[in-house]
């Protein structure tokens, strides 16, 4: 027997339903490719909230601010294709913050350490001591596991089912 | 909540089928050709013995997981990290009104024995409870050849990040891991990674779909990523999850392929709530008040995210943390 996998993208998606004899909000459902449709570039959406840590929805067309976290993140395509260019940074650099990532003002002054393409289904390394950059020709969607910081946007009653109703 | 030191007794072979029976605590546990039978002080209980199985084995590969494992809505365990509820009816309307349910704490370890040491005996060649339904044999009947391969598998964890030099390695052809028929129709690439002189091994990148196309075993999750407690499940989920999961905390499922739907329950109770039906794309919270089962009618990609912050389930239990996990504006 020959199987269908179904995959979603920004141009095709369908959304599941949530019936539920209780409030919606709590179970914050949502699409990232609905997310990722309705927002700017590169604005990180958070879809996922547990506490302090977040995963974000990026819209990844054209490039991308550079970004830089005290911590390992990880992102995965789920659409296009999107390219990651990593530089180096000195440990005085390395953001201090408590968590999730920072935009910084501009390419960073270090040595290029190279990049990686990624495409639907692969999941990339964002290190630690790195500064990063997305890049798309076309549009494509990535989720961020990363922790909740300045770059995280949160629009929950926009991007959430909060009512009973097909979603 | 005192703790047993009870550990696994054998309490006698069925002359006819050929199983042990074994006791552990007050609960004793029996299997026939069709049933595994569970019995305490006040009560006994039947539950189809696929079904029991499929329960039992993840229950032990996952540590018990995050809180609740129900089998059925009757019998189950709960975790505490470092000792374990065994339970029956205890979060049940109906066994609680009848004054049967009944609960017994005993030391992890002591729980994994029991639980290893039951599905030894009660699984034979030819039948593996990780599989599909499809690419397995069947468990019915009397005791047949003991099975010599692993019955466990435990999760696969990454420290930091699949595949990276070190940590664990992804799944893989050459691992003699195959890719699951029913993603055959996907197209697995590598990501390109380009490293500049002096950076070597400091990029990383993986084909995250294929490790999960390449699981030989359902609803059993593998550590994909680690962002401090910020824990990347995946999993491949084809029937349907053997046992009603009530979590200790908030999760989240992000379906990455296909669709699965959940039946949602009050965690406490099993009274119905609803269901929610994820297609590909989908986000869902997973609230630390409700217990959930999943039906995916195709084999399908599931990806999970929990908190695995220490001693998190103390603090929802005491209501510090809310059961669900969004402020809204």
């Amino acid at each position: 027997m020959a199987y269908k996998t179904h995959t979603g993208s920004l141009d095709s998606y369908d959304k599941g339903v949530i019936e539920l004899d209780d409030d919606l909000r709590k179970y914050a459902f949502s699409n990232i490719f609905e997310v990722a449709g309705n927002s700017a570039p590169f604005e990180r959406v958070a879809v996922v909230q547990n506490l302090e840590y977040v995963a974000e929805v990026v819209r990844s067309e054209g490039e991308s601010p550079w970004y830089a976290a005290p911590h390992d993140e990880f992102a995965i395509v789920m659409d296009g294709e999107v390219t990651f260019h990593f530089v180096k940074l000195e440990d005085d650099q390395v953001p201090g913050h408590e968590g999730g990532a920072i935009r910084l003002g501009a390419k960073p002054n270090g040595p290029n350490m190279g990049r990686v393409r990624a495409r639907r289904g692969h999941q990339v390394l964002l290190p630690k001591g790195a500064a990063y950059q997305l890049v798309s020709d076309n549009p494509s969607v990535a989720i961020l596991q990363t922790v909740d910081g300045p770059e995280t946007v949160k629009k929950w009653d926009e991007i959430c089912v909060l009512k009973g109703e097909q979603a | 909540m005192s703790v047993l030191e009870a550990t696994v007794q054998k309490v006698g072979t069925d002359e006819t089928t050929g199983y042990s029976s074994y006791q552990l605590g007050s609960f004793t546990f029996r299997r026939d050709e069709y049933f595994a039978h569970v019995s305490w002080p006040k009560g006994s209980h039947i539950i189809e013995v696929d079904r029991f199985l499929r329960a039992m084995v993840r229950d032990i590969g996952w540590g018990f997981f995050y809180g609740w494992i129900f089998f059925d809505d009757i019998f189950g365990t709960t975790n505490h990290y470092g000792t374990v509820d065994i339970f029956a009816g205890s979060y049940d309307d109906g066994c609680k009104k009848a004054g049967i349910d009944f609960l017994e704490t005993f030391k992890a370890e002591a729980v994994s024995e029991a639980f290893e040491t039951i599905s030894k005996d009660w699984i034979s060649e030819g039948y593996d409870p990780l599989n599909a339904p499809l690419e397995t044999g069947t468990p019915i009947g009397p005791k047949g050849k003991e099975r010599t391969d692993p019955l466990l598998r435990a999760f696969i964890a990454a420290e930091r990040m699949l595949g990276l030099e070190g940590d664990t390695p992804t799944r893989s052809e050459a691992a003699g891991q195959k890719i699951n028929r029913a993603f055959a129709d996907l197209e697995f690439d590598e990501p390109e990674i380009e490293c500049e002189e002096g950076f070597e091994g400091q990029l990383h990148a993986i084909n995250l779909f294929d490790h999960i196309a390449r699981s030989d075993v359902t609803w059993n999750p593998s550590i994909s990523a680690v962002t401090r407690a910020n824990i990347c499940c995946v999993t491949s989920e084809e029937h349907m999850l053997p046992v009603i999961h009530g979590n200790d905390r908030n999760e989240w499922f992000i379906q990455l392929t296909d669709e699965i739907h959940w039946n949602i329950a009050d965690k406490n109770t099993g009274n119905p709530r609803g269901r929610i039906v994820m297609k590909a794309g989908d986000v869902c919270a997973m609230p630390a008040d409700i217990r959930h089962q999943g039906f995916a009618p195709k084999r399908s990609m599931l990806m999970v995210l929990e908190n695995g912050t220490p001693d998190l389930e103390k603090r929802y239990a005491s209501g510090e943390l809310k059961p669900y996990p969004i402020d809204y504006a």
